[in-house]
């Protein structure tokens, strides 16, 4: 049994990828921590189990990197996807961190692989986790557990003590009953809020109990809200998130990557009326995946079809949930509770406004639609190759950006602007700081990986010194 | 036909994992299942028989239970694995020692024990059999060496027809295009990554047993037992063109080439199979087809016991239990010849088949290969 009357030097909370490097870094400092995980050992981990990949700047290219890429070229996409909604010395100082973590992180055991089929545009700037993103969790917990860090599963916190900005212990639920936990320093490294229903309704409305949630039912902000109300600065929007539109097939929580859909560009996007209400072909998928979810939650039923037909039926990932056939638009749109009517009148049109050009879905082709709203900017080609084919979608949030504010220490800032004396944040749960809007493939990772890192070390050095 | 059920959740597990591809990089059967979007029996009988078992797509993968998703590739594929067996038998009449293969070869292996001692008491008089042979031809005082060399050289051809029908039937329900057997550059691939088993490794770090600590442990008794048995046959072999090039009768003296390889094979067939067996008894239920183990532990058991005879009568084979245990080590061989076609030996065989096709689709996928 694990003696809780001592005081740990650092008390981590969370078990995904941003607690468990905090965890390592600040072992491998001496420091003696504790891991407080709410989840049970399986789901331990929250949305780091699901992810595959991590975004580091590199200046040459490796045995798994296609090619370089330059601090200054992540802060660009980042600026970019961010539309300058970022904390640029903290982003600055995460694109700088981010080319060590890619040789830190094989050090704790993590192995990479080049980019995976059919993601080949992230080639270059995406590291890929061999065995995806649990077996990246597993060497942590092994490296962990090999250094002597303790953890516990089922360990969800409930109660934090702090005063003044100065955290004293934690209250935390085990077996049947409540322990705690005391400690010289805390790490938050607990996730968003994004499997918290109630909360997403704060801002969303009734329209969040249409969403989907592609990870952890665990991640439900408990620990946010409790940071939150005792004095630590709020950063970010609470609407803002990473959504995409995923099956509305899959299950409420962890459907994880395989719901996801890459189909739209191969066809056109309507919603619960039969009507278009986006341009499918704006831009190339890679660029413009994260933008389909906030779309359809804000359709009426925040319901969407991707309709296509057979001609390109094999043209993108194969899917979990296959598509619903119709032979005909009549016969498809009864199967999507859609009318048949208005559906057929939106393909016709659709179909009539479509130029001839030459197809290729690798760059921004000439295959348009004229005088259409919206329009169909690239990759529109005719659907009329029976069998129709439909992939109903619904809102599906991968993490949320509200968060805590940080310092360049990853120490939490209160709301008078002072640095907490001993509280820190890493991950999801401060994401906000940098991501205040959009999303660049992988970043999530970086973030936990690189503050979590930062964390660990300066939590051990306030621990030991 | 209905499909088997288990090829259904074969099939099931492919469309995820090929919606997921996280384990790409882990071993052979997710790259071969990405040049695919449907799967056919044949499809998944080649991944099934390409699958090593490793273990390390169970641990890795967020979707095994208690997700609803369920995905658990180790166990379907060791069960859909050890059904396409049964399909491949030749002959067919045959395919039922498939099912409860563990009590068939014990009792197969127990009669032909039994044989050669009442073969050799009932041929010899009873002094032969309890009596102390020395010198050249000392063995063949209880069974002539012609008589010897016809009856295991009947035994073994008749496992290597086996085997061969075996291997043809699988090429053909993979569907793998005919006369493609002869490409050696994929034929060199395939063997390589048999005899380092490649793919039993976890995608590097070792394979998965009894919890998510990765081990090279399983593959280390494999090479054991695997190159232990090639040296053991190696020791026959070179023995058999002693006695009819050179015309040298066995027993030969302990540096001879025959008792060298022997000696060696067979210690090596003593550490390895008594490691698997031990690793076997670890290993997670939840990877495995538990409802087989016997086909596994039987095979095992003997090879085990044909090394531990085999040793047993170099060392005592000036001794008078000389002839009870030439007896016994030859009844274990000629049975462990006879059921090779028909038990877990045929691992090897159909894995390293669908190691050529998977070495011939790669070649076929490579950058600069012709595509459509
Ligand atoms: C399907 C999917 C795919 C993704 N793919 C990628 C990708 O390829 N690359 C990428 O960079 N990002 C990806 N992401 C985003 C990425 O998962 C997250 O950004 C990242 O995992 C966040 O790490 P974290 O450690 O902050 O949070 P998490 O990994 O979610 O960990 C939070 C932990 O806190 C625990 N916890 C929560 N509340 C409590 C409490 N009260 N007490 C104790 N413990 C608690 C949870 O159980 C969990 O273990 C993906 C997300 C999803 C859903
Ligand atoms: C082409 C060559 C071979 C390959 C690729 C191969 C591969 C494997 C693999 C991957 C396993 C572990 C998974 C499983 O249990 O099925 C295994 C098990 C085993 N193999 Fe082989 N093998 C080969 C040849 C042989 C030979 C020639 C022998 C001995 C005569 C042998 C003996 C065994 C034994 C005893 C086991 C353990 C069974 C168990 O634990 O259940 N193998 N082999
Ligand atoms: S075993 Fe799991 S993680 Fe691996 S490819 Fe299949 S679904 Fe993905
Ligand atoms: S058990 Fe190992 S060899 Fe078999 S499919 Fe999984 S990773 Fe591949």
């Amino acid at each position: 049994m694990l003696d809780l009357s001592r005081k740990f030097d650092v008390l981590v909370i969370g078990g995904g990828n941003a607690a468990l490097c905090a965890a390592i870094s600040a072992k491998r400092l001496g420091a003696d921590v504790l891991v407080l995980e709410g989840a049970p050992k399986f789901y331990r981990g929250g949305n780091t189990r699901h992810t595959r990949n991590m975004r580091c700047a590199h200046d040459a290219a490796t045995e798994i990197l296609t090619g370089p890429y330059t601090e200054d070229e992540f802060f660009e996409d980042l600026l970019r996807v961010t539309e300058g909604n970022t904390d640029q010395e903290l982003a600055r100082l995460m694109i700088r961190e981010s080319k060590d973590i890619l040789t830190w992180i094989v050090e704790q055991g993590v192995r990479w692989q080049p980019s995976l089929g059919g993601t080949l545009s992230l080639g270059r700037t995406n590291s890929f986790f061999l065995g995806g993103g649990r077996a990246m969790l597993n060497a942590l917990y092994r490296t962990a557990e090999a250094l002597g860090v303790e953890i516990l599963y089922d360990a969800e916190v409930v109660d934090l003590d702090i005063k003044d900005g100065m955290f004293l212990s934690a209250t935390f639920k085990q077996d049947h009953g409540r322990a705690s936990a005391k400690a010289a320093t805390l790490v938050a490294a607990a996730g968003g809020f994004e499997a918290n229903i109630e909360w997403l309704k704060e801002s969303w409305g009734e329209a969040a109990d249409n969403f989907l949630i592609r990870g952890t039912p665990y991640n439900r902000g408990s620990v946010l809200k409790m940071l939150l109300g005792k004095g630590v600065q709020e950063i970010g929007d609470p609407t803002q998130c990473h959504a995409v539109a995923i099956d509305a097939r899959a299950p409420k929580f962890d459907g994880g990557i395989i719901t996801r859909h890459d189909s739209v560009v191969f066809g056109i996007v309507v919603n619960k009326n039969a009507e278009r209400f986006y341009d499918e072909g704006e831009d190339i998928w890679p660029k413009r995946y994260a933008i389909w979810g906030r779309l359809v939650a804000a359709q009426p039923g925040q319901i969407a079809y991707i309709i296509f037909d057979a001609s390109v039926r094999n043209s993108f990932m194969p899917t979990l949930f296959p598509p619903i056939e119709g032979g005909t638009i009549g016969e498809l749109a009864p199967k999507l509770e859609l009318d048949p009517a208005a559906l057929e009148k939106t393909i016709a049109s659709f179909n009539a406004a479509v130029r001839p050009g030459t197809f290729d879905h690798t760059i921004l082709d000439d295959c348009r639609t004229e005088g259409l709203t919206p329009p169909k900017s690239h990759w529109a080609r005719k659907i009329e190759t029976p069998p129709f084919l439909a992939y109903p979608v619904r809102p599906g949030i991968t993490f949320t950006y509200l968060g805590t504010r940080v310092n360049k220490q990853a120490r939490l800032l209160m709301t008078d602007g002072r640095p907490s004396v001993n509280m820190f944040a890493a991950g999801e749960i401060m994401a906000g700081n940098v991501l205040g809007k959009g999303y660049a493939a992988g970043m999530g990772m970086t973030i936990g990986s690189v503050f979590g890192r930062i964390a660990g070390r300066e939590a051990a050095r306030h621990a030991t010194s | 036909m209905p499909r088997a059920k288990i090829l259904a959740e074969a099939d099931r597990l492919m469309t995820v994992c090929n919606s997921c591809r996280y384990c790409e990089g882990l071993c052979a059967v997710f790259p071969a299942m990405e040049m695919r979007r449907a799967f056919s029996d044949g499809d998944l009988n080649y991944l099934a028989n390409l699958c090593h078992a490793c273990g390390a797509c169970y641990a890795d993968c967020q979707f095994s239970p208690p997700h609803e998703f369920n995905v658990n590739v180790p166990r379907t594929l060791a069960i859909a694995r050890n059904n396409s067996w049964r399909a491949y038998a030749w002959p067919q009449a045959f395919a039922g020692l498939f099912a409860r293969n563990g009590v068939a070869i014990s009792i197969i292996a127990a009669l032909s024990v039994a044989i050669f001692i009442f073969g050799f008491a009932a041929l010899t008089d009873h002094e032969v059999l309890v009596g102390v042979h020395t010198g050249p031809g000392a063995f063949y005082a209880l069974m002539p060496h012609n008589a010897m060399a016809a009856l295991f050289g009947a035994a073994f051809l008749y496992a290597i027809l086996a085997c061969v029908m075996g291997m043809r039937a699988f090429w053909r329900d993979i569907g793998a295009p005919a006369g493609m057997t002869t490409d050696t550059a994929s034929l060199w691939q395939a063997a390589k990554d048999a005899c380092t088993l490649r793919y039993l490794d976890g995608g590097g770090v070792g394979c998965f047993n009894e919890d998510d600590q990765p081990t090279d442990r399983r593959r280390i008794d494999h090479h054991f037992t695997f190159y232990g048995f090639l040296l053991c046959f190696a020791a026959t072999s070179v023995a058999t063109l002693y006695h009819y090039l050179l015309a040298r009768e066995a027993p030969y003296p302990w540096w001879d080439l025959p008792v060298v390889l022997g000696t060696l094979g067979g210690i090596a067939l003593v550490i390895g199979p008594i490691g698997l067996l031990l690793a076997k008894s670890q290993r997670d239920p939840v990877l495995v087809d538990s409802a087989r183990s016997g086909m596994d532990v039987a095979f095992i058991l003997m090879l085990l016991l044909t090394s531990v005879t085999g040793l047993a009568l170099l060392l005592l084979r000036d001794t008078a239990v000389m002839g009870p245990l030439l007896a016994l080590h030859l009844g274990v061989v000629f049975a462990l010849f006879i059921t090779l076609p028909y038990g877990k030996f045929v691992h090897g065989l159909y894995r390293f088949v669908a190691l050529v096709r998977y070495a011939l689709e790669r070649r076929a996928m490579a950058p600069g290969a012709a595509t459509e």
